[in-house]
């Protein structure tokens, strides 16, 4: 029993901490894809370049932690702008298939990049002092950096969601996301609304591919490798919803480490049928709008 | 009489139109040129028959992609799964003494068709991004599959030890690859042509409408989801095929077979040759294929970044692909 009890708390845990990773980095994917109707396929892209900020401003240059990601979320999404302006503004209301090309053809030139700058090994994650060893909590023993890693997204997606509900910036994201041309009748600027939104959301895949870089490793291949996991948050949870992925990524972080820590031979088989299960019973995801 | 002229007038505006119907079933001269063209490859370029082989297996694998994608309007970044499917079936048969290409071939394209009818079930319910996700999670599925399922397909090492036997118990496949360049030649020339039948046949029409006006096909009764679904088992099974040409002519099978990568590269080629046409496969695979070959041997990473270059400046500047840029330069 007593077994049972620890090994559900340590899948609730990392599932947890993994959750929130998945969701920083996903929720920009969800808004800007529900807004614009733009096929992003690039979107892990910006998390990876968050990571390699993080890791190479931390073991290179000796940033203090804090400052690595401010600086990750800034690069970020001072990158996505120009992005944005130069390559997927032409797109919005064009053909799938064009998004699709586009946005693949971004990823393999991102996993050269990376090749490039940094080498084909994962970059290593160390985290500060204050963060290294555990915190115990009664008799148990947590790993610091995850309980960190939990507390700062679930205060990241209070900032988050308190912004969109209360803030004038929010309420014209939401009318964009719920109606586009009424929006711009009303006189709200989509076009520049549009890039803000945007940059929002790829700082946040910045910092959350910064921050759970011990979860997700930084190698070339983050783009490639990991965009199965965005887009099932992604399509999961609804297009263009702000919690629908929160819950699909808790949904996919906790059942995620429970499969492979129950059944490691499964793996992440089970996910993916899940995934096709509830887009069955649900082809707008959970929280989509029909 | 006074109305003999204009009546004469609309048989003959009818007649008209049915001879514009009547022709494009014809075989139009240029469409002989891709084959010529193979043909004399085959003559000119010996040294490089098995890299000619395996071009012409991935055309037959980007035909049937353009049957979904440029023709029934399915966006799909799965196609993979189909290809790997055929691939592993043959290479199982072949690894475990089943050797005869032909009927090896036959299993594939059944066993990757019968994938297809099952997943296109499922898949082919939902538009969109549900869509493309729902292809690229059963593609995905089948990969985590195979990879843990190492003990038939070998795993993350690959699948070993495939004996391929002679084609008729007579052509051994050489090293040079000319026996496999004349299978795949033909198997291609065979696909293309029951493909092209498709195409023109009322049924291929109504693919077309389907995908410039799904609404409307709904309208006048056509039975929308079940003629995908009946292009979608067919492309699977020649994508099937084409995996299986290139498991018994490499005698290799790997989990790449199956990956995301696959099915991202062989829309690109088909793309980049012009999708839609059924001779977009034609340009697009030999063009990608001979590139990777030249610029990744030099450097297969930096392949990476030339290919999404590529891409990139598609979209931007040749959007449609090369037939469409020469249709352009044309008008």
């Amino acid at each position: 029993m007593a077994d049972t009890l620890s090994a559900a708390i340590s899948i609730g845990f990392h599932g947890l901490a993994f959750a929130m990773v998945l969701y920083l980095i996903s929720v920009g994917l969800s808004v800007t894809m529900g807004m614009m109707g733009f096929v992003n396929l690039a979107h892990g892209v910006f998390a990876m370049l968050g990571g390699y900020v993080v890791t190479s401003l931390m073991s290179r240059h000796g940033v203090p932690f804090a400052a690595a990601l401010a600086g990750a979320a800034l690069v970020t999404a001072l990158g996505s702008i120009v992005v944005e302006r130069l390559l997927y503004r032409p797109l919005y209301g064009g053909d799938d298939l064009d998004q699709v090309l586009l946005t693949m053809g971004l990823v393999f030139m991102s996993v050269a990049t990376a090749t490039y700058l940094w080498g084909p090994i994962p970059q290593p994650m160390r985290p500060p002092r204050w963060l290294s060893g555990e915190i115990a909590i009664g008799p148990r023993g947590f790993p610091a950096y995850r309980s960190f890693l939990i507390l700062s997204g679930a205060a990241l997606v209070t900032v988050l969601w308190l912004g969109l509900e209360r803030t004038p910036l929010g309420v014209r994201i939401r009318a964009a996301v719920d109606n586009l041309r009424m929006a711009q009748s009303v006189g709200i600027n989509t076009s520049r609304l549009f890039t803000l939104t945007f940059a929002l959301g790829s700082g946040l895949a910045g910092l959350g591919g910064g921050l759970g870089a011990d979860l997700l490793a930084i190698n070339p291949n983050y783009a490639l490798d990991n965009l199965v996991y965005f887009l099932i948050v992604v399509a999961v949870g609804g297009l263009g919803s702000i919690r629908g992925p929160f819950v699909a990524a808790l949904l996919i972080g906790v059942a995620d480490t429970g499969f492979k820590y129950l059944l490691p031979e499964l793996g992440a088989f089970v996910i993916y049928a899940l995934t096709m299960a509830i887009l069955l019973w649900r082809p707008r995801g959970l929280f989509g709008r029909t | 009489m006074a109305t003999a002229g204009p009546v004469r007038a609309d048989l003959r505006a009818e007649s008209g139109a049915v001879a514009v119907f009547a022709r494009r079933h014809r075989v139009h001269p240029l469409e002989a040129l891709p084959w010529a063209a193979a043909i004399a490859a085959f003559a000119l370029f010996p040294s490089y028959l098995p890299l000619g082989a395996q071009i012409l297996a991935t055309i037959l694998f980007a035909l049937s992609a353009d049957l979904v994608l440029g023709y029934a309007g399915i966006v799909t970044l799965g196609h993979a799964a189909f290809f790997g499917v055929g691939a592993y079936t043959a290479g199982i048969l072949a690894a475990h003494g089943w050797g005869e290409p032909i009927s090896g071939l036959i299993a594939a394209a059944l066993a990757a068709a019968l994938l297809g009818l099952i997943s296109g079930l499922v898949v082919l319910r939902t538009t969109g991004l549900t869509l493309l996700m729902q292809t690229l999670v059963v593609a995905t599925l089948l990969h985590e599959a195979a990879n843990k399922a190492s003990a038939l397909t070998g795993g993350d090492d690959g699948l070993q030890g495939m004996v391929v036997w002679p084609i008729f118990g007579l052509f051994r496949f050489d090293l040079f690859g000319r026996t496999a360049y004349v299978y795949c030649l033909v198997v291609l020339f065979l696909g293309w042509w029951t493909a092209r039948q498709i195409v023109q046949s009322p049924f291929g029409r109504s693919l077309t409408g389907i995908r410039e006006n799904v609404l409307r096909m709904h309208a006048i009764g056509a039975p929308v989801m079940r003629r995908r679904l009946v292009i979608y088992t067919f492309a699977a099974g020649l994508a099937g095929t084409a995996g299986a040409l290139i498991a018994q002519t490499t005698q290799f099978v790997g989990l790449g077979f199956l990956g995301l990568e696959r099915s991202g590269t062989i829309l690109i080629m088909l793309i980049i040759g012009g999708v839609g046409r059924l001779y977009g496969a034609f340009i697009g695979v030999p063009l990608y294929m001979i590139a990777q070959d030249r610029f990744s041997a030099i450097e297969p990473v930096y392949w990476y970044f030339e290919i999404g270059l590529l891409m990139v400046l598609t979209v931007v500047f040749a959007r449609g692909g090369l037939f469409a840029l020469i249709d352009r330069l044309r008008r």
